[in-house]
């Protein structure tokens, strides 16, 4: 068996903070910031659980400013159905 | 496997499309447009069309849209960026040529533009932003604006005795003969997106085959003026704006 890992990189500069995203993860993996922000002062999106992220990229297809770039990758497993 | 085994250039899957530059956008947070400017990169760049394209950007927020993607683009009076396609198409009719616009340009001040131009059926392709609202001067009334829909020049919403009815012109523009492709899409869902990329290709192929005027209406938001978080807003455009400008194709003449 292999799966999709996948890992995002947030632009956190060009990211406003509109939460979109975490919307639109089917994992609910993404959430904002919690004391950081950028320099215009927005908290940006992270993402708090990349282990189980499967690349899917909706996050940046929602993505309004385009900040967001998806990598995956498959990765065999040995004993998972 | 580690996050750097994950993040290399040959794992890359999705990212800003190259021909969006890095110019941070002015728009608010979790507004529509970046998601349409974002579409209209991709299927340029998919249809290899990106020095053979000129936008015409319209008054209102997207009137920075030259700004943010790679193309030609140019800057009409409001409300008259169809006839300024027209002329565009005419002169280079190996181009492809659109117009993006907002309700209140489109349907407001551009209203005799842009009927004339559907019944004209200009080899053009329009882009409207339906929000229901002037966005860019502060959440005025526009004629899209739904009954009973607070703006701040109608603070106890729109009343149709006072203020009359919301302008369905994509309903419009599917009666009049030079159109070949009206549909009404909307950005706030994956498969929504990917329903409005499709919308926007055929748009664009149309134009370059010279089939006739296309009009792809996308349903959009507008946290600020409607004065919500961008969530929420998408929530109040399911639940009120889709009943009254119900999403899909209005017509299409080109494929059957």
């Amino acid at each position: 068996m292999s799966k999709n890992r996948g890992v995002i990189v947030v632009d956190t500069e060009r990211c406003k903070g509109c939460g979109l995203c975490i919307v639109a993860c089917p994992l609910h993996l993404l959430t904002l910031s919690d004391k950081a922000v950028n320099m215009k002062g927005y908290s940006f999106a992270i993402q708090a659980e990349w282990e189980r992220c499967n690349g899917c990229t909706s996050c940046a297809v929602v993505c309004p400013d385009a900040c967001i770039s998806v990598y995956r990758k498959r990765e065999d497993v040995e004993g998972v159905k | 496997m580690t996050r750097e085994e994950i993040i290399e250039a040959k794992n890359l899957v999705y990212s800003k499309p190259a021909l969006m530059n890095d110019n941070p956008m002015h728009y608010c947070p979790g507004c529509s447009h970046g998601v349409v400017h974002k579409l209209i990169a991709e299927v340029i760049e998919e249809m290899g069309l990106i020095d053979r394209t000129v936008g015409i950007s319209p008054v209102g927020c997207a009137v920075f849209a030259y700004n943010y993607l790679d193309i030609d683009w140019i800057e009409a009076a409001h409300g008259r960026a169809p006839a300024l396609a027209c002329a565009v198409k005419r002169l280079h009719p190996d181009q492809l040529v659109f117009t993006y616009q907002g309700d209140g340009d489109l349907a407001c001040i551009g209203t005799a533009e842009t009927i004339h131009s559907l019944n004209r059926g200009d080899d053009i392709a329009i882009i409207f932003i339906n929000n229901a609202i002037y966005g860019m001067t502060g959440g005025q009334m526009a004629p899209t604006t739904l009954l009973g829909m607070k703006t701040s020049t109608c603070p106890y919403g729109r009343q149709p005795d006072l203020h009359g009815f919301p302008l369905k012109i994509t309903e419009i523009a599917a009666q009049l003969e030079g159109s070949c492709y009206v549909t009404r899409q909307a950005v706030h869902t994956v498969a929504a997106i990917n329903r409005t990329r499709r919308a926007i290709r055929q748009a664009f192929q149309n134009c370059m085959e010279h089939r006739g005027t296309s009009l792809v209406e996308v349903v959009s938001t507008c946290s600020s003026g409607w004065k919500m978080t961008p969530t929420e807003a998408n929530q109040w455009m399911e639940q009120h704006m889709f009943p009254f400008y119900p999403l899909g194709d209005l017509k299409n003449t080109v494929t059957k």
